[in-house]
């Protein structure tokens, strides 16, 4: 072997060992989502879905509570959520809430001393807006949640904020101008699977009701088409909902039209829901709270911590692979809904 | 049968791999051999059990005949001939031609005394084949992970195999594959140019030689590869496209399984930033 010989075999393993070393290693597990041949599957690592799985166990409920008796509005001062509940309910609500949200902090996370009715703690205004929030998806958003429903810990995890919110971007730091101006995008963004697609479609579909469906209806150039840009956002927003529940584009669309539903699987219905569902929290729940969140609690625009679909589903395709807590925790569901 | 001036040399005994003198003769201009035999044979026989896939299908329309591989739930075993079997028999016809044909042509080889480049390119094409509906479902255990057969259906099946891995082009196998592509197109594109350019010359003229070729390309881009160079850069550019391609598909599924914008976050993590 001579020196070229020798520095070719050298570059060649070099190269084969950065390749295999940025890759995942069989066995991998497959499931198919359409047709037999379509293409339409799922692929997972084995390893990574071992992780997942014993990262969303669902903690063990606590006994059922007695639903006679006085109501915890009538025992209570101040409740103005769980009133409907009987005292016995009430107290396990606390009592759960405080295990899913604040373990280590305890009561006083959102109780100040010993007057449990004082609601000068923002924790406490928040709190209570969740808890209308939680009861709202459970009993007005069942297309989405099904009758699976939600409780705080589906979003919370033992976590005071949710590991998944999301703030308004101000972007990176560039020069102003024409040297910079790299319309939020062309960088690899963590929201967007890192690809290099617009960094921040969030406040577009998840707070406004940006037009998702870019696709042209005509063979033909006739009406003004969706931009370039535009069609970018809703990838970005697509990339963002794969990430989040740990699937890919066919889980939901048959690519042969995304647009067409009568070829799509039927989670691409629920995920329309979801949309509208994580837009309709924003608003009505999360937005509303702008003036109670201290300053500390605000993202770098001044903007309240939001959901999107990372913070339920935490990169699986059902938060906690289906399990229901709000079956064991009907005091947090549709029969007890007071709305807004 | 009268024979032209060259095929003295070309119709001469032996240089067979299999079956000895058995095969050894020509039918009309086509040698036969064993593998002539069997390439007939699966290929009849692949063609019968599409047509007959057609048949019991939907469809006559030519762009909308599908003939799929089973379900995944059958993973490695043999299916029914309608759910699945169809497709597994037809493979098995399509690898058995397909090699039978390249064997063929090293027949061929021999017998002129030439080097195998043909049944060696060739065989890249069959490499290709068979990374899809062969080794990749053997990695992902199922033959459900081939390409259904079909002109319209196998489109869709690329399309959302693509999907699965969310943005196929961030594939580094994919990017290396579609390089040689275009770069094979560039250099065939070029080397027509130039043959046309040099053996069309103006009225009255002569017809050029390699010198005005050579000078051409130096005068342009200060390099001539060369009348010889020129197809071994092409063999070499063909051939690498074909084998990143085998490459991209077989590492999407069996060595990775998130979308392949991910894979460059060791790019990201370089300590270097």
């Amino acid at each position: 072997m001579n020196a070229n010989t020798r520095r070719l075999g050298a570059l060649l393993v070099l190269g084969v060992s950065a390749l295999v070393v940025g890759c995942e290693r069989p066995p991998t597990e497959t499931v198919q989502r359409g047709y037999r041949g379509t293409g339409m599957v799922g692929v997972y690592n084995p390893r990574t879905v071992a992780d997942l799985q014993a990262a969303n166990k669902v903690p063990d409920p606590t006994p059922a509570a007695e639903s006679g008796g006085p109501s915890a509005g009538t025992q209570f001062k101040n409740v103005k959520v769980l009133n409907d509940l009987s005292v016995a309910e009430f107290t396990r609500v606390m009592v759960a809430i405080t295990s899913w949200v604040s373990p280590k902090e305890g009561c006083a996370y959102c109780h100040k001393g010993a007057d449990l009715a004082d609601d000068s703690m923002y924790t406490k205004v928040v709190a209570r807006k969740m808890l209308q929030m939680t009861r709202h998806i459970n009993a007005d958003w069942k297309n989405h949640v099904a009758d699976t429903g939600v409780t705080c810990y589906t979003c919370h995890r033992g976590n005071p904020v949710p590991a998944n919110v999301w703030y308004d971007d101000p972007g990176a730091r560039m020069a102003k101008g024409f040297a910079g101006g790299l319309g939020d995008q062309n960088m690899p963004g963590t929201k967007v699977g890192l690809t290099a697609m617009p960094n921040d479609p969030f406040g577009r579909y998840f707070v406004k009701d940006g037009p998702i469906r870019v696709v042209a209806t005509e063979p033909l150039p006739g009406a003004p088409g969706k931009s370039i840009q535009q069609t970018e956002w809703t990838y970005s927003l697509m990339m963002h909902m794969s990430e989040s529940l740990g699937v890919n584009c066919t889980y939901c669309h048959n690519s042969r039209s995304f647009a067409e539903w009568g070829t799509s699987s039927p989670p691409r219905t629920t995920a329309w829901h979801g949309i509208r569902m994580v837009r309709d929290l924003n608003v009505g729940f999360l937005e509303p709270l702008s003036g109670v969140f201290p300053k500390e609690e605000l993202g770098p625009k001044g903007d309240v911590p939001k959901v999107s679909c990372a913070t339920c589903h935490q990169g699986v395709y059902k938060p906690l692979y289906g399990a229901s807590m709000a079956k064991d925790y009907p005091e947090l569901g549709g029969a007890h809904a007071s709305g807004k | 049968m009268s024979m032209l001036s060259f095929e003295r040399k070309y119709r001469v005994r032996g240089g067979t791999l299999l079956g000895g003198d058995l095969f050894d003769f020509w039918v009309g201009p086509f040698y036969v051999g064993f593998f002539g035999v069997t390439t007939i044979f699966f290929a009849t026989l692949g063609t019968a059990l599409i047509v007959y896939g057609a048949a019991i299908g939907p469809t006559w329309n030519l762009w909308q005949i599908n003939i799929a591989p089973p379900d995944l739930s059958y993973g490695l075993r043999f299916a029914p001939l309608k759910e699945g079997g169809l497709w597994q028999l037809i493979t098995i016809c399509a690898v058995g031609s397909f090699c039978s044909w390249a064997l063929r042509e090293v027949e061929i080889c021999r017998k002129l005394g030439i080097g195998y480049h043909v049944p060696f390119a060739f065989s890249f094409a069959i490499l290709a084949y068979v990374t899809l509906v062969v080794f990749r479902p053997l990695l992902l255990g199922a033959w459900g992970h081939g390409f259904p057969y079909g002109i319209l259906s196998h489109l869709d099946w690329v399309s959302n195999t693509g999907y699965q891995y969310l943005h196929f082009h961030y594939n580094p196998a994919h990017m290396i594959a579609v390089s040689f592509f275009f770069t094979t197109c560039l250099a065939l594109s070029l080397h027509g140019a130039l043959i046309l350019s040099a053996t069309n010359p103006g009225k009255g003229e002569r017809m050029k030689t390699p010198e005005h070729e050579n000078t051409f390309f130096r005068d342009t881009i200060g390099y001539s590869i060369g009348p010889l160079g020129i197809h071994r850069l092409g063999l070499f550019l063909a051939l690498s496209a074909v084998f990143w391609s085998a490459v991209c598909i077989i590492i999407s599924g069996p060595f990775w399984t998130r979308g392949w914008p991910e894979w460059w976050g060791w790019w990201l993590n370089l300590p270097i930033w």
